[in-house]
This record gives structure tokens, sequence and C-alpha cells, in this order.
């Protein structure tokens, strides 16, 4: 990064002279910008214009015959977006429900994957123990092979007759039809306690179309084997971040707190949990992103059935240009998705910023430490 | 470690105590690990299993890794009844060709902005970390907007083109291309070598361990590919290998059953990113590695 800074200035500082130098530096600019240019045409072609073109696209009713740039397209404004939020109908009702599954399935998959990288990357970080490298490769093996080979076999894992519920039968429990099995294990766990039929104050009205008791169905039996697929794919990645967090954490640290008498639970609550707080950040920031935009899965596994409680955003934005033909509602879809992303992006960011003033601090724990042991 | 053991037990007593606890945390590690080793790969022991049993074994001992009686039934109806034979060419013929662009141009746009002077280059390395954090799933139907427009949809083009350069890529290779000294090149420029020729005989070769990680990295992303495959082409006959199991699971054949065929197509399509992660682990755990760090 200095160094960066230090030509930055440099470059700055020699724009007068640099003509009069002639040769290379004219030379260098040229040469930098053909360098660059075949990035900038494919990244500026595929990445940029078509975010500007989606953006039109979504204020119109284009339903994709000929080219949605003509005037015979019609332009509704901001139509496909007040459809979503304010209007009373399936548009609202869908995308309301895959807004709803898809916090469920965010409230799950982050906090479950973080704690098993966590407890996983401590395992393996542990010194005594012997063979972690292979465990390691075992444990972020599913993260680099491919989300639909891999839904294939969660598809048979959870099989009516699957291994899941053979393992389920082996203590009793007579496991559930996965992918058909709409009903919500919140609206499970109310009828367990007795209330099969919502009060009347849930079921008259609720905010954006649905009922309080549709938003408070929890995630379907069929999003919990979605949830299960990707906690199992993500979390090896995230373990190797925790692992680079946690050798950073000087091993004196915790030693010399361990001869201070602290326990096993508090040496990890009061020295290694706010010393890989970072990467934490991170990786909570990391998983958060990554769940709004849970896509190959629900396409191999669920295609947003049973009874779209597998719908998430994405999906259905996929799905509501390319199934039924209405790209303006699907690109005004995914530009809602695209904000809630953003700003997930943007406080990622500033935890990132925060990262960085955290340096000093470590350095001064570090020369403190030898000190005291 | 030496530090640990060297210490002098204030007491035998306190030691035996500590002995045993050492004892029971590590059996409790290696329990941990193993549990955890069975969950993370016992699914891929099941799908091996099962892609060799006949259809009524593989319903009725899902669990099993034994097939029995051993079939290549499965396997012989995915070569005769589907296209696989043709997925996997298009994956193949994608991969590389993905594979070399990505090499190329995000080597060349690496050393750009990590060693050339020219106007605007701090402004276009912002540009590209910001393009790193634009979210791939909402830029479905802005893809297909494009290729269409582009007349590139439907087409190889369509499939290999867009994924020719991405800006992680171009990240990793300018991180490398800092770390390498100057005075190398400049030596080069003494000699009157050109600047493409002093990064392509110079200062490229010394990027090896980079390029290597680029080719993998690249290799297993394209290798993976769905969703741009999903907008960028309709034809059957233009269909990647996931794209093609997606088909297989979801279309024609159904829900629920044929899952020796099934199990095995996805098997033939993760063999090859397993063999390359066997082999190059270091530069996976390289790159998540990176990954946490980059700002």
């Amino acid at each position: 990064m200095a160094t960066e800074t230090l030509t930055a200035v440099a470059t700055a500082g020699g724009a007068g002279p640099r003509r009069s130098r002639g040769g290379i530096r004219s030379n260098e600019n040229l040469a930098g910008w053909l360098f660059v240019a075949p990035v900038i045409v494919i990244l500026g072609l595929f990445l940029l214009l078509p975010i500007l073109m989606a953006l039109w696209v979504s204020l119109t009713d284009w339903n994709g015959q000929g080219s949605p740039f003509t005037g015979n397209v019609p332009f509704v404004g901001a139509h496909n977006y007040t459809q979503l939020f304010t209007e009373d109908g399936l548009a609202r009702r869908d995308f309301m429900t895959s807004i709803r599954n898809n916090i469920y399935y965010v409230a799950i998959v982050v906090p479950a994957q973080t704690v098993l990288a966590l407890g996983l990357a401590l395992v393996v970080n542990n010194r005594m123990l012997k063979g972690k490298s292979f465990f390691r490769s075992a444990f972020y093996f599913p993260s680099v092979t491919s989300s639909v080979a891999i839904s294939v076999v969660f598809l048979f894992l959870f099989a009516n007759s699957g291994a899941v519920n053979a393992l389920l039968g082996f203590v009793g429990i007579d496991g559930p039809e996965w992918f058909a099995d709409s009903r919500g294990v919140l609206h499970l766990l109310f009828g367990a306690v007795g209330v099969d039929s919502p009060p009347a104050a849930l079921t008259d009205g609720g905010p954006f179309g649905l009922t309080w008791w549709d938003w408070l169905a929890g995630p379907s039996v069929a999003m919990i084997s979605i949830i299960t697929l990707v906690v199992w794919t993500t979390s090896g990645t995230f373990m190797l971040m925790f692992l680079a967090g946690l050798q950073n954490v000087p091993v004196t640290l915790d030693e010399a707190s361990n001869l201070d008498g602290a326990s096993r639970w508090q040496r990890f609550r009061y020295v290694t949990l706010p010393m890989i707080r970072p990467t934490m950040f991170l990786v909570l920031t990391l998983g958060m992103i990554g769940s709004w935009q849970v896509f190959d899965q629900v396409y191999v596994m669920s295609q947003g059935d049973p009874a779209k409680t597998t719908l998430t955003p994405a999906y259905l934005s996929y799905r509501t240009a390319f199934a039924d033909f209405d790209y303006g509602s699907g690109a005004a879809i995914s530009f809602v998705l695209f904000l809630i992303i953003i700003v997930l992006t943007l406080i990622q960011r500033r935890a990132l910023a925060e990262r960085d003033t955290d340096r000093p601090r470590r350095g001064w724990w570090r020369r403190r430490v030898p000190e005291r042991s | 470690m030496a530090v640990l053991t060297d210490r002098p037990a204030a007491a035998p007593a306190r030691r035996n105590e500590r002995a045993a606890r050492t004892l029971a945390t590590r059996f409790l590690g290696y329990a941990t690990l193993v549990f955890f080793g069975l969950v993370f790969l016992y699914p891929f022991v099941i799908q091996i299993g099962n892609a060799l049993k006949t259809e009524p074994d593989a319903a009725a001992n899902p669990l099993s890794p034994f097939p029995d009686p051993l079939t290549l039934a499965g396997f012989e109806r995915i070569f005769a009844g589907t296209n696989f034979p043709l997925w996997l060419g298009n994956s193949l013929l994608v991969t590389v060709l993905v594979t070399i662009g990505r090499v190329f141009f995000d080597s060349l746009a690496g050393y750009a902005l990590a060693r050339l002077r020219f106007r605007g280059r701090s402004g276009l390395f912002a540009a590209v970390i910001a393009v790193m954090a634009v979210p791939g799933v909402v830029l479905l139907i802005p893809k297909f907007l494009v290729l269409n427009q582009l007349g590139l949809y439907n087409s190889y083009a369509g499939l290999v083109v867009p994924l020719l350069a991405d800006a992680a890529g171009v990240f990793i290779m300018k991180q490398f291309f800092e770390s390498i000294p100057v005075s190398v090149e400049e030596a080069a420029r003494i000699d009157g070598a050109s600047i493409f020729r002093t990064f392509w005989s110079v200062v490229l070769p010394m990027a090896k361990p980079a390029l290597i990680t680029l080719t993998i990295l690249s290799f297993q992303s394209s290798w993976n590919e769905f969703p741009h495959s999903l907008v960028s082409v309709q034809d059957p006959d233009l269909f990647t290998l996931p794209r093609g199991l997606a088909d297989l699971v979801s279309g024609s054949l159904g829900k629920g059953t044929q899952y020796p065929l099934k199990l095995g197509a996805a098997l033939l399509a993760t063999i090859p990113v397993a063999i390359i992660f066997v082999v190059f682990q270091r530069y996976f755990v390289r790159d998540a590695n990176d990954g946490s760090d980059k700002g």
C-alpha cells in the first residue's frame, strides 16, 4: 500500500515534466492503457453496461420480444417497484414471501455457519492434535465442488427414503417428506404447544400484504434441507478465514492468561474472541451478503416449491423474467436485492476500516505480553 | 510447546491432574475431528456407493456405501441415455478458454496496475475493487440483456467472453507483481527490452506461484459455473455440465427416481475439481486466506 501511494504521488508530481522527458513515460501511459484495455472492455461490457440497461428495463413492461430500447416498449416508470411494495396483488405477495423466506434463511444460515466454522477452526488450530491438515482439507472440500452437483447429492440424502430419514429412523423418528413439506417450523413449534389455529389478531392483517401469521411461519421443512446444505458447504471457507485470524493471536498471550489462572472459556471469551473480532465481522458480513444471493440450490432442489416456501428474491427475479417473461418486474426485484446487498457491503467496508485501526493495538499487546511472562 | 512442557509443575498431584486433562482434551479433539470429518466426507462416500447400486438397492439402503449388487448400469445410462458427452465437451471447451483468457488478461491488467505509471491508474484500481463487490446474482437479467443486444445469446461466445476477465484475479496478480523487486525490470529496460517484452519474458516467469493460483481458481470457478450458462444459452447443444445436470434433475427425468444415474453424473462432474483440489490444495487454501485479507 505504501508503494502505491508513493508512486501515485510520483505520477501526480511528474505530470508537468513528463512530456518533456518524452520516451519512456508516454510509452508507459500508452502501454498501461493497452494492458488494462481487455479487462476494462469485458468488465464494462458485461458488468457496468448491464446494470444501466437493466435499470432502464426495470422502468418498462418489456416482455422479451424485440429490443427493449425501441419506442414500442411501454414505459411504466416506478410501477414495477410500487407493485412490489404498495399494491395488493400476486406480485407483492410473492415478493414478500420470498423476502420472508430469505430472512429466516439468513437468520439460521449465518449464525450456524459462523459458529460451526469457528468451532472447526479452533479444533484444527489446536497445537496438540496431529493430522490436522487432512481434516482441514476434508472440511474445506465441499466448498470447492459444484453447487449443482452437491445439490443433486443432497436431494438424494433428503429423499423420502434417503440417508437423513434412515438416520432419523435409527433414533425412532419418522422423518418428513423434506421437499414436499411446506409447514413452517415455527408453526410446528406453535402446534406442539397447542396453538394450531392462529388467533384472529394474527390472521386479520399484517405488513405488506402478508398476515402476521404468515410472517411468523419460520423456514419451511423444505427450506431446512437447503439451509443444511448451505451451512455444510460454506463452513469450510469461513473456517479457513478464522484459522488465518487465529494464527494472528500470539501464543504467548494465551499462555500468559493460562498462567494467570484463566479457565479455557475465559481465555476464549476474553483473549481469543476480542483478537479475532475483525475476522468475525468479515465472516458475518460475507455470510450475510452470500445468503441473500442463494440461487443455485433453490433452482436445482426445489424451484421455490413447496407452496413457495423456498422462493427467494434471487430465484423469484430469475423466474419472473425468464419463465413469466416479465422482464421489468424481474429487473426491479433484482435492483431491490442489489440495494439490500449494497447496504450489507457498506457495513462490511466499515468493519474492515475498523479492522485496520485495530492493528496498532495488536502490536501493543505483542510488545506487552513477553514482559509479563 | 517447549515453554509449556519445560515449566516445573507446583506439585506432582497437579501435574497428574493436568496430564489427565490434556489427555481428555486430546481425546475430545480427535472425537470432534472424526465426527465432523464424517459429516463433511460421508455424503461423498454415499454418492460414490449409490452411483454403483441398482435402483431398488439405492432406495432401500441409502446409507450403505457398499453396492449390493455392484452395477455400472447407472454410468452406462449416463453415456447412452443422456447428453453427458456433449456437456462434458462443452464444459472442457469453456473452462479451457476462460482459464487461458483470465490468466492472460488478468496478468496484463495486474501488471499495469502494479507497475506502469499511467494517467487514471488509481481510479481504475478503485473501480476494479468496486466491481468485486457487485453481487453476481442480481446480474442475471442484465447479462442476458447485453448478450441479447450484442447478438451473443445462444452461442459459445456468449458462454465464454463475459467470463474472460475477473476483478478478483486482477487483484491477486496486482498484489503479486508488487512483491517483485523493481530492479529486475530495470535491468531488462536498460538492455532495451520493450514494456511488453519485459512483462512477458522477465516478470511473468517470476509470477509462477500467482499464475498457478489463478489458473486453478479460474478452472474451478468456470467448471462449476451455473447461473451464467443459465442466462447466456438456451440451446441444449450448448449446455455445460452443471447446466445439463440441473436439467437432468429438475427436468425431463423428474424427481425422486433414477438416483444411481443422477448421483453418477454429479460424481463425474465433481471428479476433475476433486483431483485438482487434492493435488493443489495449498493454492486453494492460500486463496481463501488472501480473501480474508483483501480490503
